[in-house]
């Protein structure tokens, strides 16, 4: 992106992120069990594991979409409860599942996030993040008016208009079909390089882990079961 | 002709009530004939309709005879009451019971007042009460409307109420649309009511009038003073039950806590 970053990672020693212990428990049933990991700053980590191991609660929980029952995350060593949960979700942008695009244009979609606290997102911008995602030209196209793959662009653009420090994908691309899953994560790749920007990417697609990560989080049951490099954890399964 | 033969007015009621009696229950026999199975819902209803009624004519005579001050317990009392049935009615919502008991304490409060000392309604117990229930059983109505839209419309928008939230935005801002919904759509059908006063429907407060020999074209009048403080009444309570109502679906720490098929 054209823009400096906003926020400064802490000093270089230091993980950009640190998660201790979180647990998530939900009606007496544990969905997420002690699980702690450190991410560095520009490394890209794939989490990983079959449905329903907590993978997109573990992404929540970074978001602080939920709050976890006990451990705690810290964001270049400041515990992220001391930072607002507006500021929080600014600085790790999330990318879900489905788009949840607002009705309105691609435009409008992007200036959402940098209005919401107090800013403009000039046309000059609009128009560099959708050539970052292969767009170029759709901003006043209705969102309802967008493929599948369009429209998690659209997301993934719109995410990155708050410049994210890092970004949360939980299965960016699960719901599209394989034309546009291809399209969708060579969108998503390069955006990565060109931003250098830290990435944790939720996928169940083992394929997906090997072209987007270089380490993974293994889950099972709510369990943070092997971290380590792809051909650590993967190959050795 | 039921008049020539009984002069209490009480009794003249009474007959006259036993003969609608009659017309309904001549319904229930029919329904059972043709076998609606409505026969126990319409017998229950119609028992209950009557006794109910009938009761509350009774308190009021007692209550007309009392001082003008007494307006005040009853109008709350009938507050009370309506704030428990809406929360019978809606699910799901936390304090639900003192969002509606505000809501439409400030709305009833302030329209009765105002309109009572300005003289818009009689300073008199015949017509503060019975003007004061109808403006309470309209605010419940709407706000127990508005709670239910509000419901349904934030847990069928999680996933973009959520999208909001992850760019960083307000509880306020994302839940803007749905909140303007749930009043719009809670208002629209006292709007309509206005719209259509007088066309077919001549409404309680003017059919009484009338009935009891007033002029009809001052009666046109009341009517509108007594649909329109219903309508200023359902609005105030609806937007002051909203503010409250929208800070119950949101954690301190901004987190959305009312999904689909889940309490809060
Ligand atoms: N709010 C909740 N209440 C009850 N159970 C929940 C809640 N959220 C998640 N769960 C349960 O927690 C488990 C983990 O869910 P989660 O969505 O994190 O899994 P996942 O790994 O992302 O699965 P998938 O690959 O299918 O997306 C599931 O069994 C799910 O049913
Ligand atoms: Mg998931």
């Amino acid at each position: 992106m054209v823009q400096e970053r906003e926020h400064v990672t802490g000093q270089p020693e230091e993980p950009f992120l640190s998660v201790e212990g979180l647990t998530y428990q939900v009606d007496g049933q544990t969905i997420l069990s002690g699980v702690s990991f450190e991410v560095w700053a520009g490394e890209r980590v794939a989490v990983f594991g079959p449905s329903g191991v907590g993978k997109s609660t573990l992404i929540r929980l970074l978001n602080r979409l939920d709050e976890p029952t006990s451990g705690t995350i810290r964001i270049s060593g400041q515990d992220y409860r001391d930072i607002s949960p507006r500021l929080l979700r600014r600085r790790l942008g999330m990318v879900m599942q489905s788009p949840n695009l607002f009705p309105g244009t691609v435009a409008d979609n992007l200036r959402f996030g940098p209005h919401a606290h107090g800013e403009t997102l000039s046309d000059d911008m609009i128009r560099t993040l959708l050539s970052g995602v292969d767009l170029a030209g759709l901003e006043d196209r209705e969102v309802s008016k967008l493929s599948g793959g369009e429209a998690q662009r659209v997301n993934l653009a719109r995410t990155l208009a708050n410049q994210p420090e890092a970004l949360l994908l939980d299965e960016p691309t699960s719901a599209l079909d394989q034309a546009a899953k291809r399209d969708v994560e060579e969108t998503i790749l390069s955006v990565i390089n060109t931003q250098n920007v830290t990435c944790i990417l939720v996928t169940h697609d083992r394929a997906q882990v090997t072209r987007l990560a270089e380490r993974v989080l293994l889950l099972e049951d709510g369990r943070l079961v092997a971290d380590g490099s792809i051909a650590e954890v993967l190959d050795a399964e | 002709m039921l008049s020539r033969w009984i002069e209490n007015q009480v009794w003249l009621g009474a007959a006259q009530a036993g003969i609608t009696m009659v017309a309904a229950l001549l319904v229930v026999w029919v329904t059972d004939r043709l076998k609606l199975g409505l026969k126990k819902d319409i017998l229950v209803s119609l028992g209950r309709g009557i006794v109910q009624i009938v009761l509350v004519g009774f308190l009021l005579t007692v209550i007309f005879s009392a001082d003008l001050w007494i307006a005040i317990p009853v109008i709350l009392g009938m507050i009370a009451i309506a704030s428990v049935m809406t929360i019978q009615r809606v699910k799901n919502i936390p304090n639900a019971l003192w969002i509606s008991l505000v809501g439409i304490a400030a709305g009833a409060g302030l329209v009765i007042s105002v309109m009572t000392f300005l003289g818009v309604i009689e300073q008199a117990l015949t017509s503060i009460i019975p003007i004061g229930s109808m403006m309470v059983y309209g605010a419940m109505n709407t706000n127990a409307l508005m709670i239910e839209r509000f419901r349904s419309e934030v847990t069928s928008h999680v996933g973009q109420i959520e999208a909001g939230l992850a760019l960083g935005a307000s509880p306020e801002q994302v839940i803007r649309p749905y909140t303007r919904r749930a009043v719009s759509a809670a208002l629209t059908p006292n709007i309509n009511g206005l719209r259509s006063l007088g066309i077919v429907w001549i409404p309680g407060a003017m059919a009484g009038m009338v009935l009891s020999g007033q002029n009809p074209a001052y009666a046109g009048f009341y009517q509108f003073v007594v649909s329109g403080s219903i309508f200023v009444t359902a609005s105030i309570t609806v937007l002051i039950s909203i503010v409250l109502l929208r800070k119950q679906v949101f954690s301190k720490a901004e987190q959305l806590l009312l999904r689909a098929g889940e309490g809060v």
